[in-house]
């Protein structure tokens, strides 16, 4: 059996382990379309704090991983695929056939359409080039402008302040991470940032980006503490739709991402925002499977197939979709929508339906001067979606409470009363 | 013949010798609070339940560290953390149906069982036998296991 | 090492918390918990002050090896002038609270002054804040800490608290934590309801080490092995609880009955750890759930139980209906042969009661034993208790008067005040069965004699828990004696009572005295801690508490008058059992104790023995 699969970051080499795993004698590609070993996105943060170094971003670190399980890897870009001859074509003009293809092509972050993105000192952060681009512009004292504030610029936030450079963070929507937080749970995350030093505009566009050709205003202490601008980059200048205008060295752009689809335009396959997949990962066209960010696959909270472009899942898609590609039937439960975050030492989690659901009831803690906050939400006597603000210890039960569906008889009126008790109710209607 | 950890909550007295002989031998201080295992207490049911990870065979951290950082220790089927790896993103921590693998904030790393290298630690200091090392066909973290079962996102094969 | 080296003082007048340095070189001298708390209250606070007015202080303090891997090592004490006694006052409890302040960093906390209004203190590793305790203040422990805990959203907090009791005045309030673990004797619970203050909730991150791990590891692995051993700490505490006494000292014809008129119980074997674990006529289910251990303890002597939901004090009330504190030895006794009611079920409501609202039940057991006496002698007739029957063997009457108690309404308001001020107002105060006004507990020294001495020279009044000699007179540990001679007893006193201040500073229960020596102490303390800690160092620290304490009552206005025994127990012999036509012959063995102790006639420190110890 031949196995293609398109992508190589978590999906893609989940993929590729399981079906070595489970069939010993396929011959197994896969393709990343940048020139790296495959690596971790969600690494790319700790890169830019140092934390790690380059190698600590890779999916799998002990050499020779991949050819001691004959997994073939490569780096070209595929241009389209196609199911009736079951063959791939790639950008160096090759094409490839396959039995078994698993899409896990990933996502790309979005570039509004705003004048001077293409500016150099503009800059998205999602690729390994990208983190080395900012590491190099992003040195202490460097002015620098985040544009988004949702999960991934919220990561990055963290990193780019760590490296001590004076950051501004202009949010569009009302609050911090909106797609992931309540409006009291992202005016927390806001507060707290601000006290850390960062600057927070919610409510706020980008109206343009302006170079100024040369050195940066600024006074005479703030070219003392920055870089020398790099790669030729100049100073900008930002207008924000308040009247005001910010000055920086660099500009971050994380204005959301969407799926790598458009090479499969004239394949025939059945896409709606990404690849519609059924609950085997399979996609519209025979053995042509889907896993990870590009795939619109089954939510286990709404029934319904969304995208959820989060690390667990794609993994979770990458090893549900390898069993079937190798002729073993699994059944794919369907993906919760989660995340955690770590904002300048405020970790925050949000997981399922944590707006709640019509009809539903819901608990919630809120301790503003300690940045704490818990709400659950409930459909009857389940748990449904939560959010966190300050909780560590025992917070994969939220999810566990959530993914089971269990019913918490008594216990609901308890978790209304004390959300916190969240670990005894999960033990009390499921272990003990 | 792999062994786990076999919990009878029955057995129980509360006396959590078992978080500080963890806590010791993880971080080399009595500190509850650092312990892999934790004694939960339902106190009107008069019910004292020992809980930590069971090396779920599903491993929901290990497959969401993004960067390598949880693997098998082949000797006891351990899923062992690798503090040298990892990047403190929290992934696993949220991606446990269970909640046993844990954020510690003052080394911005996360902790789990790691069954001791294969002589595990709360067994030994517990005085009632609540918690044993034991063959691990079937234990009484075989309730736990059905559980992930019905939390498993992923390969529930269907025949 | 292993002590945190902090104290905390929180000024109540002023509203302050600050952290200052343990004083190590006090530290060397007194161990910590019990001995060194002394020392701070000793040297802190005027011994005639007012145990209720804001000059007392209050302190809840841990010891070196509380929050340890040593068994048993959750204990922490509560050291204050009592309100009962006007004696200095230490008392001891385990759970989880003391390990988990010992875990936030700190040795002590001092409490100062008194708040204007009710307050609690709220404790978080190094942060400490008194907060507001309206709403909190009125509400029984059970109710107090559930609110905390809702308030702060923290499962895990460690809460000790007053009851009603404790803010209505009740001399016999204890402080509870974990709900039913107690600070019990003394009022100790008083003193903090004087100071306006409801309750301390902490939580402890930080953890705790100790000097040489591996050494420790060894020694408290081998005192381990030790108590698992042992028949009474591997096999009778477990199973039967401090309640496997309760046919033995039956036996032995010294368990002091409906206010020490008799000396055993006819009912006694309903009321025992065996009848415990017996099945109910009524739902087929027994009186006791199962043991539970307090913080590191690998004994597990405590009793959860669940009523009867059938008997007449919880039919008609649910929530009594889950598992709680059950019985032990003393409450069953106290509530039970001194008052002549032998349903086991009733006794174990009273129990739940005097943990909801934070009362001692030896204390309130025995002076609603002499307010029986009374009420059959006619001195307290209905129009005092309102009706109610006060006979000796009534259930009812018995629940019915505990919960008054506790709420401090009615005829309640007058056994609050403990049988030696109840007895006095009624002109019968040689019916307080009590030495410096706190109550006896169950053992009547007229079948053991060496009981005797014990409550006579208690520091903190009547007392086993000062110098348990019933250990060797009764059990056998670690030599037999025999009960009913006087003979040797002062020198047995006096080294229970030096061995026992010392275990009672080291952050360890009493308990495992069943099983270990001195010598087992010192191989753990030794081990977590700087200062070459021997068993000899151990019995001279405890000489030197002894006397620390002694100097403080006598400072109080003690004499070698208060030195004594009620007249029942020295005049009239017990009518029945082993002891038959025995009394208690104090006389015999008080002036040898002075002797030994190095005391004046008189029963004073002499100037050479202070000297000798460093005081």
């Amino acid at each position: 059996m031949n196995y293609l699969i398109l992508g190589a970051g978590p999906a893609g080499v989940v993929a590729a382990e399981t079906l070595r795993n489970t069939d010993p004698d396929g011959a197994i590609t896969l393709v990343g379309a940048e020139n790296e070993p495959p690596y971790s996105r969600m690494a790319i943060p700790y890169l830019l704090t140092g934390r790690i170094d380059e190698r600590g971003t890779h999916l799998r670190k002990e050499p020779g991983w991949y050819k001691d399980r004959r997994i073939d890897v490569t780096s070209r870009r595929a241009t389209a695929v196609h199911p009736g001859s079951k063959t791939v074509a790639f950008a160096d003009g090759t094409s490839v056939p396959y039995d078994r293809l698993l899409i896990a092509t990933g996502a790309r972050p979005l570039r509004p359409a705003i004048p001077g993105l293409d500016l150099p000192g503009v800059h998205t952060c999602w690729t390994l080039d990208d983190a080395r681009y900012i590491m190099d512009k992003a040195r202490p004292g460097a002015r620098v402008v985040l544009m988004g504030a949702g999960f991934i610029g919220s990561i990055v936030l963290e990193a780019l302040a760590e490296r001590g450079v004076t950051l501004t963070v202009v949010e569009m929507g009302d609050r911090m991470v909106p797609r992931m937080m309540n409006p009291t749970a992202g005016g927390m995350i806001k507060n707290w940032c601000r006290s850390k030093g960062v600057e927070v505009l919610t409510s706020t566009r980008i109206l343009g980006i302006e170079g100024n050709g040369g050195q940066a205003k600024g006074g005479f202490l703030a070219s003392l503490f920055r870089s020398k601008p790099a790669n030729g980059g100049g100073a900008l200048t930002v207008t924000l739709d308040n009247g005001h205008k910010l000055e920086a060295d660099l500009v971050v752009i994380s204005a959301g991402v969407r799926p790598n689809i458009e090479f499969l335009a004239d394949s025939g396959i059945v896409m709606d925002v990404g690849i519609q997949v059924d609950e085997h990962m399979r996609t519209s066209a025979p053995d042509v499977y889907a896993a990870g960010d590009v795939a619109q696959g089954k939510d286990v909270s709404t029934g319904h197939n969304n995208i959820h472009a989060i690390q667990p899942t794609a993994t979770e898609h990458g090893r549900v979709s390898a069993l079937n590609m190798a002729g073993r039937p699994a059944a794919y439960k369907g993906s919760l929508q989660m995340n955690v975050l770590d904002t300048l030492g405020l970790i925050s989690s949000s997981f399922g339906l944590w707006m709640g659901v019509e009809g539903g009831e819901a608990a919630e803690v809120i301790d503003t001067d300690n940045y704490k906050y818990l709400r659950l939400e409930f459909a009857d006597d389940r748990m449904v979606g939560a959010t966190a603000i300050g909780l560590t210890q025992h917070v994969g039960v939220l999810r566990g409470l959530i993914q089971t569906g269990v019913q918490l008889g008594p216990w609901k009126q308890r978790l209304m009363a004390d959300p916190h008790r969240i670990m005894e109710a999960y033990l009390a209607r499921t272990q003990a | 013949m792999q062994r786990s950890l076999h919990i009878d909550p029955n057995k129980c007295t509360g006396c959590r010798q078992c978080e500080m002989a963890c806590s010791y031998e993880q971080e080399g201080i009595f500190n509850p609070s650092k312990s892999r295992i934790r004694v939960f207490m339902f106190d009107a049911e008069a019910r004292f339940v020992p809980y930590t990870c069971t090396q779920c065979a599903e491993a929901w951290c290990m497959l969401a560290c993004p960067v390598d950082a949880i693997k098998v220790d082949l000797n006891t089927g351990a899923k062992v953390v690798h503090e040298n790896l990892c990047v403190g993103c929290k992934v696993c921590t949220i991606a446990c149906p269970f909640g046993t693998i844990n954020y510690m904030s003052d080394r911005g790393k996360v902790m789990k069982c790691d069954l001791c290298g294969g002589d595990p630690a709360c067994a030994k200091a517990c005085p009632t036998q609540a918690i044993t090392y034991i063959d691990a066909d079937w234990t009484g973290l075989e309730r736990m296991r059905v559980w992930a079962k019905k939390t498993d996102a992923g390969a529930t094969a269907t025949h | 090492m292993s002590w945190a080296g902090k104290v905390l003082r929180v000024n109540l007048t002023n509203g302050t918390c600050k952290s200052e340095p343990l004083n190590m070189e006090w530290a060397q001298q007194y161990l910590g918990q019990r001995g060194l708390a002394s020392k701070y209250l000793a040297e802190e606070v005027d011994p005639k002050v007012d145990p209720l007015s804001p000059a007392n202080k209050l302190i809840m303090t841990t010891g070196p090896l509380t929050g340890t891997m040593a068994s048993t090592g959750g204990r922490y004490s509560v050291v204050t002038k009592g309100a009962l006694t006007g004696a200095i006052a230490c008392s001891n409890s385990g759970g989880y609270f003391g390990a988990e302040m010992k875990n936030a960093g700190w040795d002590m906390i001092i409490f100062e002054g008194r708040a204007p209004s009710p307050v609690y203190l709220y404790v978080e590793n190094d942060k400490a804040e008194i907060r507001s305790a309206e709403g909190i203040w009125g509400q029984s422990v059970w109710k107090s800490e559930e609110m905390i805990r809702h308030f702060h959203q923290d499962p895990q907090l460690r809460i000790a608290v007053i009851g009603r009791a404790g803010e209505e005045g009740v001399k016999f309030a204890c402080v509870v934590n974990d709900s039913h673990r107690a600070a019990g004797r003394s009022g100790v619970g008083t003193v903090m309801g004087s100071k306006n203050l409801k309750a301390v909730a902490v939580r402890g991150t930080k953890g705790v080490k100790v000097k040489d791990f591996k050494a420790f590891m060894e020694a408290t692995n081998a005192a381990k092995a030790i108590l698992a051993s042992n028949p009474v700490t591997g096999q009778g505490l477990p199973t039967y609880g401090t309640q496997v006494l309760m046919n033995v000292i039956n036996e032995t014809g010294a368990l002091p009955t409906r206010n020490h008129r008799d000396v055993q119980f006819e009912g006694a074997s309903k009321i025992s750890g065996e009848a415990m674990h017996e099945k109910r006529l009524t739902d087929g289910k027994p009186n006791l759930v199962k043991n539970q251990a307090c913080f590191g303890c690998t004994i597990a002597c405590g009793r959860v139980s669940m009523l009867d939901k059938t008997h007449f004090s919880v039919s008609n009330r649910p929530e009594y209906w889950g598992a709680s504190g059950g019985l032990e030895y003393e409450n069953a006794w106290a509530l039970g042969a001194s008052t002549g009611v032998s349903d086991l079920e009733a006794l174990t409501f009273c129990g739940f009661l005097c943990n909801e609202q934070g009362m001692d039940p030896i204390t309130l057991g025995t002076t609603i034993g002499a307010a029986m006496e009374m009420f059959e002698q006619g001195t307290i007739t209905e129009k005092e208790t309102g009706g109610i029957k006060l006979t000796f063997g009534n259930a009812e009457a018995l629940c019915q008067v505990v919960e008054m108690t506790g709420k401090g309404e009615g005829f309640g308001r007058e056994i609050g005040l403990g049988s030696k001020r109840l007895c006095e107002k009624y002109g019968h105060p040689e019916l307080s069965m009590s030495v410096k006004g706190q109550e006896f507990p169950a053992y009547d020294s007229r079948g053991i004699q060496g009981m005797g001495l014990t409550y006579a020279t208690s520091n903190r009044g009547a007392c086993h828990l000062r110098s348990y000699t019933v250990s060797s007179e009764v059990l056998g540990v670690p030599v037999k004696t025999d009960p009913h001679v006087t003979e040797g007893k002062a020198e047995l006193v006096k080294a229970f009572q030096d061995a026992t201040a010392a275990v009672d500073s080291s952050g360890l229960c009493v308990f495992t005295t069943f099983a270990w020596g001195l010598q087992d102490f010192a191989s753990m303390l030794d081990a977590a801690c700087e200062g070459g800690w021997t068993m000899e160092r151990l019995a001279e620290v405890g000489e030197r508490i002894w006397n620390l304490e002694r100097k403080f009552n006598n400072a109080a206005g003690f004499t070698a008058a208060d030195d004594t025994l009620p007249k029942r127990l020295l005049t009239e012999a017990a009518k029945t059992g082993p002891a038959k036509g025995l009394v208690n012959k104090l006389g015999e063995m008080l002036p040898e104790y002075y002797k030994i102790r190095g005391w004046t006639p008189d029963g004073m420190p002499t100037n050479e023995t202070l000297a000798r110890l460093g005081l």
